[in-house]
């Protein structure tokens, strides 16, 4: 126990020195995140990640965002289990067609009012895997979407940013 | 003449023809007759070979119908033999009596390929979905990758349990977490799980298909995203095989630089895969402590080599960046750094008596089980088999900086856990050592023009474990096909048998502990 406590103290907290460009940046996003969150959704974005038929690249970007240096919960993001309590779904793509209809059926099961967000390369337009037999493409193709964040992952730092670009509007 | 080859000339007799084209030339190439498949296989298993993977390709192209492959290992031995089955209505003898895990791979070639294997007793489709219309064989030539697939009503025959007290709790595709899709199938009496059938597929994106669009030099990136987390592993699988059937001789730095990311990729992920377990089981502290570590180690590959997983840092030939003294520098210092900080968390993880106590003896695969399964990577590490492709196939600078292996055999969570532990521990030790001998020189070489009708197999050891890649040129030396398979190909097969006996609460941490990959397996 003395260790953990010991390791606690030395670690301090990481979430915060401004040494870094990135850190900066991501201060920067969450605070004006922090706001747009408490007046439109009383404090608390509840999303829901859906992995649509990615290479799992976003989804290790997407868990990143939980760890202690974004730490996205300060500003009042968590994740749930449940569609039902969702305020957003994050989704990644290509939406595959084994996946079309559990991407629906999640999409149908999540209350108004819904945000989308398609994450990657692959779920803003297809990317390399592109419209195929098994590849339905964009995510759009298969649901309705209200913003984009681009990138192959896209970084913590953007993702965050993505999110305020479309809850701040 | 390896041990195996002489085997199967000795059993076979003049049915066995050494085969052609087929690079790197140390690994053998043997040609049966159809019906000598099963024969061959049995000869195998007797050699106490495993099998490393099954698969077909449709070679009508050169008009010889579809090739029947198997690909088989003992110790630092690897023997491919390949049959041809007819044009019309190919069908081929099962191997699935003598190796378990065929039994996927023969679903697989069946619900792709179109190809039938006599003998094997379950007709359900796998990877490819049961509401997916008849005689449809994406990689089938024939087949239009750009076609629209419609949907039939079908479904799916799940094993099923019956008695008093049996229930069935079905269990995704869309889990509860960030995680990808695949649905599991419990039967469950109380809180012990009698059994588990996975049903994968979910993340299937044509990407074997998809390769046969693109031309080889860009079938790297695709190789890259077959799963994400394991980016610099595939990308290295595809290009070295690549290499091999264009005998592209790769640049000394490029091959060592190759290393250091494959060892930063094994560290980052084993780091997430420790952290997670522990999350699983509700110790929260090394959870935040280890990825804390993580992130440090991906944003290093972002400001040295510019992005955090290194995607697409590896080409066919080489490498497309260069490390400078400056950052050789760096990354040394935070090695440092890092070593102190792993080993006082090493510390606590051991010393945690609660750890100890959820961790050991759950999910247990026993040496016998993980080795008639043909488990691979850390799972078969964990439970007594070793293989590593690092040191069986071994590839500079791995032929000169030998990994240490650690085997344990208790097969549980904490063995699968430990075995990540102390690979951690031995990254670190070759990392070192790599930048210390950093050779100098160009990263990168011209791959050089692929001759029609050659085919290519490389074997490199991701940090999940053995990727396989297989490539074949066509008739105007074009991507004919790509054979990929990831490690979690076998290792879903291993899962399926530790959860037995269980608690379902457990089956999370049992999960995490294998942590296969859903997009690699689907393709």
């Amino acid at each position: 126990m003395i260790r953990i406590l010991h390791q606690i103290f030395r670690t301090g907290v990481v979430t915060e020195p401004l040494t870094v460009e990135v850190e900066a940046e991501v201060v920067a996003i969450g605070t004006q995140l922090e706001e747009a969150i408490r007046k439109k959704f009383r404090r608390s974005l509840t999303i829901r990640q859906v992995d649509a038929g990615s290479c799992n690249g976003c989804e290790l970007e997407i868990h990143a965002m939980n760890n202690a240096v974004y730490n996205c919960e300060r500003f009042g993001i968590n994740f749930t289990a449940s569609p039902r309590f969702a305020d957003m779904l994050l989704v990644t793509g290509p939406v595959s067609v084994n996946m079309e209809i559990a991407l629906k059926r999640t999409y149908d099961a999540t209350p108004h009012p819904k945000i989308v967000v398609a994450v990657g390369d692959c779920g803003c337009d297809g990317g390399i895997f592109g419209e195929s037999y098994a590849s339905l493409g964009r995510i759009s193709n298969v649901i309705p979407v209200d913003a984009h964040i681009p990138g192959c992952p896209p970084r913590p730092a953007d993702l965050l940013a993505g999110i305020l670009a479309v809850i701040g509007r | 003449m390896s041990t195996l080859h002489k085997r199967i000339a000795a059993q076979l007799g003049a049915a066995a023809v050494p085969g052609e084209g087929h690079y790197p030339v140390d690994i053998p190439l043997v040609c049966v007759p159809c019906d000598q498949f099963n024969e061959a296989a049995r000869t195998m298993k007797y050699a106490e070979a495993r099998l490393v993977a099954e698969w077909a390709s449709d070679e009508t192209p050169f008009g010889r119908g579809f090739g029947i492959h198997a690909l088989y290992n003992r110790a630092q031995e690897f023997l491919l033999v390949r049959c041809l089955a007819p044009e019309d209505e190919p069908s081929f003898p099962s191997i699935y009596k003598k190796y378990v895990s065929a039994w996927r791979f023969e679903r697989q070639m069946k619900s792709l390929m179109g190809v039938a294997p006599l003998g094997l007793p379950d007709p359900r489709p796998w990877i490819k979905h049961e509401d997916w219309p008849p005689n449809t064989w994406p990689l089938r030539k024939e087949f239009a990758a750009d076609r629209k697939m419609e949907r039939i009503k079908g479904e799916y025959r799940w094993i099923r349990a019956e008695g008093e007290g049996v229930y069935e709790i079905p269990v995704g595709p869309v889990h509860a977490g960030i995680i990808e899709p695949g649905h599991f199938r419990f039967q469950a009496v109380g809180e012990e799980v009698l059994n588990l059938e996975a049903r994968l597929g979910y993340v299937h994106k044509g990407i074997e298909k998809r390769f046969e669009a693109l031309s080889w030099e860009d079938g790297v990136r695709l190789a890259g995203r077959v799963s994400g987390d394991s980016t610099v592993a595939h990308a290295i699988g595809y290009c070295r095989a690549l290499e091999a059937m264009t005998g592209c001789s790769v640049p000394p730095r490029g091959l060592w630089l190759r290393g250091i990311m494959l060892e930063r990729e094994r560290i980052a992920n084993h780091l997430g895969d420790v952290a997670a377990i522990c999350n699983d089981v509700a110790f929260s502290f090394l959870f935040f402590q280890l990825n804390i570590l993580k992130e440090r180690i991906v944003r290093t590959n972002y400001r040295l080599f510019g992005h955090r997983f290194m995607m697409d840092r590896v080409g066919p030939g080489g490498v497309t960046m260069d490390l400078d003294s400056v950052g050789i520098g760096e990354m040394l210092a935070e090695l440092d750094w890092f070593e102190g900080e792993y080993g006082r968390l090493v510390t606590v993880y051991d010393e945690n008596s609660s750890l100890e106590d959820r961790l050991r003896d759950t999910g247990v695969l026993s040496p016998e089980q993980a080795r008639e399964l043909g488990q691979v990577g850390i799972v078969a590490r964990a439970s007594g088999q070793p293989l590593d492709s690092r040191i069986q196939a071994p590839f500079p600078p791995y032929d000169l900086l030998l990994p240490r292996m650690t085997v344990l055999h208790s097969g549980d969570v904490h063995a699968r856990a430990w075995v990540r532990i102390e690979e951690i521990r031995d990254s670190i030790r070759l990392l070192r050592e790599m930048l210390a001998g950093l050779p100098e020189g160009e990263v990168r070489t011209p791959c050089g023009v692929l001759e029609p009708d050659r085919c290519g197999l490389s074997l490199v050891e991701g940090w999940r474990g053995e990727i396989v890649y297989w490539l074949q040129s066509g008739p105007r030396g074009e991507v004919n096909r790509c054979m990929v398979r990831d490690p979690s190909s076998l290792n879903w097969l291993g899962l399926e048998q530790a959860i037995h006996g269980n608690i379902v609460p457990d089956f999370p941490v049992c999960n995490k502990s294998f942590n296969q990959s859903y997009s690699g397996n689907d393709l």
